[in-house]
Formats: structure tokens, sequence, C-alpha cells
């Protein structure tokens, strides 16, 4: 292979603005696509293990929505489908006045994605719970929303932590889908470099390697959480 | 205190309940005992509202539990609890176990709970254990600090699901002393157990069911001198055996 390799070009101007930029994107995209993911992922995963029949079924078919259809095509519906179905008020707002709106859409789109995922998670974690749990807290005259807030969302957390950080990694990793709408992200920095350099493997290295600093991050924080959280004397934790 | 009246339960075609009318007075200890699925366990809980009833009507201290506008948290928070699995929560420390309900039910401060559950805690024999978390207790201890955190509410009754079913032997006796403690106290007491030697020491009256009727209602003499079911004989003869 004859290959002149330039690490230094992604130290120069414009390209290391491009990566600086789409390394910050992809982050706070993520970040706020999973903040979204985790309230209203919690809050259709509890509606799923409800007796009230109506907030089960809403639950239900929110999770069969937007976990079978592929990301890609929820993007490319959030942004050129949506919209044109708006009341016309709104529609000017987001084709006009709206700013960044392929990123806003890329977090809203990947934040329900990414919900739906959640929700599966925090569904699975309160039904592993022993139903006397649920009897108990009832019965010492706990409300329905008191159970949920003390007794089965802290114990079915715990529970699924280790998964969460799988849907957690994913919305960074998912994120690059952005660049199909434009979105100035990581990938589509490194995409750039190359059109302007003609060097390929310098640009998909370095976001190769940021992508994985993040991921690492995010593997070492989860992990603390799930130490901090633990509870004394159960399985797994020592003493 | 609590008044079943013709109370009837069906799990789809099912009938787990038949019938069944009880009258509990205050201060009074009820025994209820039979052999599995009798439906014992079911009656107790139509008691508090955790199983819901087709027929009948449940009464505790004049409110209706099964009637439509009863606020039910409020009704349970006025009768205590406690399980065969103790059910207490894992991830809180047993002060906070018996500490959250009475703050967040009751609207007691945090130090006043705490002041309470440090208090029960001496009585149920327990000083030391504030602030494990229940796994690292034994199931003996367990029960007893569920006791305890049903007792921090100031029940007007309690009810006992088998409470010592879950327990090895050598440990039946320290939740047992407790309870007897408690009767002996004047609580007004619905136990469902086959400790027949409990029966016979606090019991004023013990309860026969069979099949979801409840077969025999005597006083304790009256029960273990000549139970008038053959039913009740035979189970009697059976657990008494050993």
């Amino acid at each position: 292979m004859n290959y002149s390799w330039d690490w230094g070009l992604l130290f120069r101007s414009p390209h290391i603005d491009w990566l600086i930029e789409g390394f910050r994107n992809t982050v706070v995209m993520a970040v706020l696509a999973w903040f979204i993911a985790m309230s209203l992922g919690s809050l259709i995963g509890v509606m799923r293990t409800l007796d009230n029949p109506v907030a089960k079924r809403v639950g239900t078919i929110y999770v069969e929505i937007f976990r079978n259809i592929p990301l890609l095509a929820q993007l490319f519906l959030w942004y050129y489908v949506i919209p044109e179905l708006l009341p016309a008020a709104a529609q000017k707002f987001v084709k006009r006045d709206m700013a960044d709106p392929q990123f806003w859409t890329s977090v809203v789109g990947l934040g329900c994605y990414t919900a739906a995922r959640v929700a599966e998670q925090v569904r699975s974690g309160i039904q592993s719970i022993p139903r006397g749990q649920r009897a108990a807290a009832l019965a010492m005259g706990f409300s329905t929303a008191q159970v949920y807030r003390y007794v089965l969302l802290p114990i079915g957390f715990r529970t699924v932590i280790p998964s969460l950080t799988n849907d957690f990694l994913g919305v960074f990793k998912n994120s690059s889908l952005a660049l199909t709408l434009g979105v100035m992200e990581l990938t589509a920095a490194a995409r750039q470099i190359e059109e302007y350099t003609f060097h390929s493997f310098e640009p998909f290295a370095a976001a190769t390697v940021l992508y994985s600093c993040v991921t690492l991050l995010v593997i070492t924080l989860m992990r603390v959480i799930e130490r901090r959280t633990r509870i004394a004397g159960s399985v797994g934790s020592g003493r | 205190m609590i008044e079943v009246t013709n109370v009837s339960k069906w799990y789809q075609q099912f009938q787990v309940l038949d019938d069944c009318s009880l009258t509990i007075r205050k201060g009074e200890v009820i025994v209820i005992c039979g052999p599995s699925g009798s439906g014992k366990s079911t009656l107790i809980k139509c008691m508090n509202g955790l199983e819901p009833f087709q027929k009948g009507e449940i009464k505790v201290d004049g409110v209706s539990v099964g009637a439509k506008g009863t606020n039910l948290p409020r009704l349970r928070s006025r009768i205590g609890m406690v399980f065969q699995n103790f059910e207490l929560f894992p991830h809180m420390t047993v002060r906070r176990n018996i500490a959250l309900p009475q703050v967040k039910i009751l609207g007691r401060t945090r130090d006043e709970a705490d002041a309470r559950a440090v208090k029960l805690l001496e009585r149920m024999g327990l000083p030391a254990q504030a602030d494990k978390f229940p796994a690292q207790l034994s199931g003996g201890q367990q029960q007893r600090v569920a006791i305890a955190r049903a007792l921090a509410m100031d029940p007007v009754a309690m009810l006992f699901d088998e409470p010592t079913s879950a327990l090895d032997p050598e440990m039946i006796n320290e939740v047992l002393d407790v309870m007897v403690a408690l009767a002996q106290d004047g609580m007004t007491m619905a136990v469902v157990t086959h400790e027949m030697g409990f029966a016979r020491r606090v019991a004023d009256r013990v309860v026969f069911m069979d099949q979801g009727m409840i077969v025999e209602d005597a006083t304790k003499e009256a029960f273990f001198g000549t139970p008038r079911s053959e039913r009740a004989q035979l189970f009697l003869s059976k657990i008494l055996q050993h």
C-alpha cells in the first residue's frame, strides 16, 4: 500500500476545529437524547407495569412502534414527514424560525428511539421484584405513586444498571446517524476531513479514538454508580 | 373492630372464599388455621383490601373495605400486616424501613420517626441492628423488624399471614414471643398460622377453614377440647401428632 501518512493534518486548522465541533455535537446530542430517553423511558416502562389497562396499552404501543422501526427511518420521519403533519403555526416555527432544526430533530429522534429500549429495561427491572414487595408497600398505606417512588423504582433501577449501560453507549454510537440529516457530528467531521484532504485513515482513526474515549468514560461512570448503589448484604456485594 | 359479612371471592370459575363471616372485636386475638389452599391467607388479605372480593362486606373500624369511595391507603395505614416472607425493603436500612412509612404516610418528622424506630427495635430485642440492611439479618430478626415496622404506624389491628412459616425452627420462638407479648398488651390480632402452641397460649378464638369456608369458629377451649366438625378433628389429629 502506497499511502503517505500525515497525522499532523488532524491538528491543522480547520481540521482540528471540525473535529472539536463534531466531538462536541456528538456528546451534547447524546447526553440530551439520553436525558429524554431516561425520563420518557421510565414513564413508559412504569406504565407497562400498572394495573390500568389503558396505561398498559399505551406503553406497549409506544414500545412496539419505536423499537420496530429502524432508527434511520425514524430520523427521516421526524425530519421530513412529521413537520408536514403539524398545524400551520407549528409548521412555520419548525421550518423557518427554529434554530438548528437538524440538531434538535436528531436529539428528539434519538431520545424517543432509546426511550423505547429504556422502557423495556425499566419494565423488566420492576417485574423482577417479588410481588410481595408491592403488596407489603401497599399494606403499609403507600399510594401507588409512593410504592413506585420509594420501593419499586429504586430496586428495579439497581437491577438493570448493567443493561442500561448498553443503551447509554448505544446513544453515543447511534448519534452518528445524525449526519444523514446534515448534523456536523464526529463521524461527519471525519468524513469532511477525508473529502478535503483525501486522507481517510487519520480522520477516522481520530474519530475511533474519540468514540472509544467517551464510551470507556461511560462504562466507568456506570460501574461507579453500580458500586455506589449496591445493597449491602445482597448477592455479589462483598460485605 | 373487623367485621367480615358473607364474603365470597372467585378466581374466574374457581371459588376461593365461600360465604365467610367473622367478627373480631377490639383486643381479641383470632387464630385462623386450616389446610393449604383453604383460603385463610386470601381471607386476611381481603381485610385490608390487598385482595378484592366479589360478594359480601368487610368493615374495619366502621369503614367498608370494598366500597368504591373508600380511601384504601388511609385504611391500610391503620392496619398492620406481617407477611410470610418478611418483605422488608432490601435497599433501606432497618431504621429507614421503620421510619420512612411514618414520615411519608403519617407525616411525622424524621426525628420523631427515628426515635420511634429505635424504641420499637429495643422492644423487639434488636437494638444493635438499626443501621444494618435486611439481607444482613437472620430470618427471625427480619420478621421482628417487619413487626416493628407495622407497629410504628400505631395500627388499630394487626394481620399476620403465616409469620413463622418461612423461618428455621430455632427462630420461630423469637418471633412467637414477640407476638405473644403483643397479644398480652391487648392488640387486636388476626393470625394465620399452624402454630397451635401459640393458639393455645393467647388466642381468644380459633377459626378453622377448609375449601374456602369457615368450618369452625370456636373459643380455643372448645376448639382444642372437642372440635365439632369432623374435618377439624382430622386436621388437628394430623398436626398435633408430633
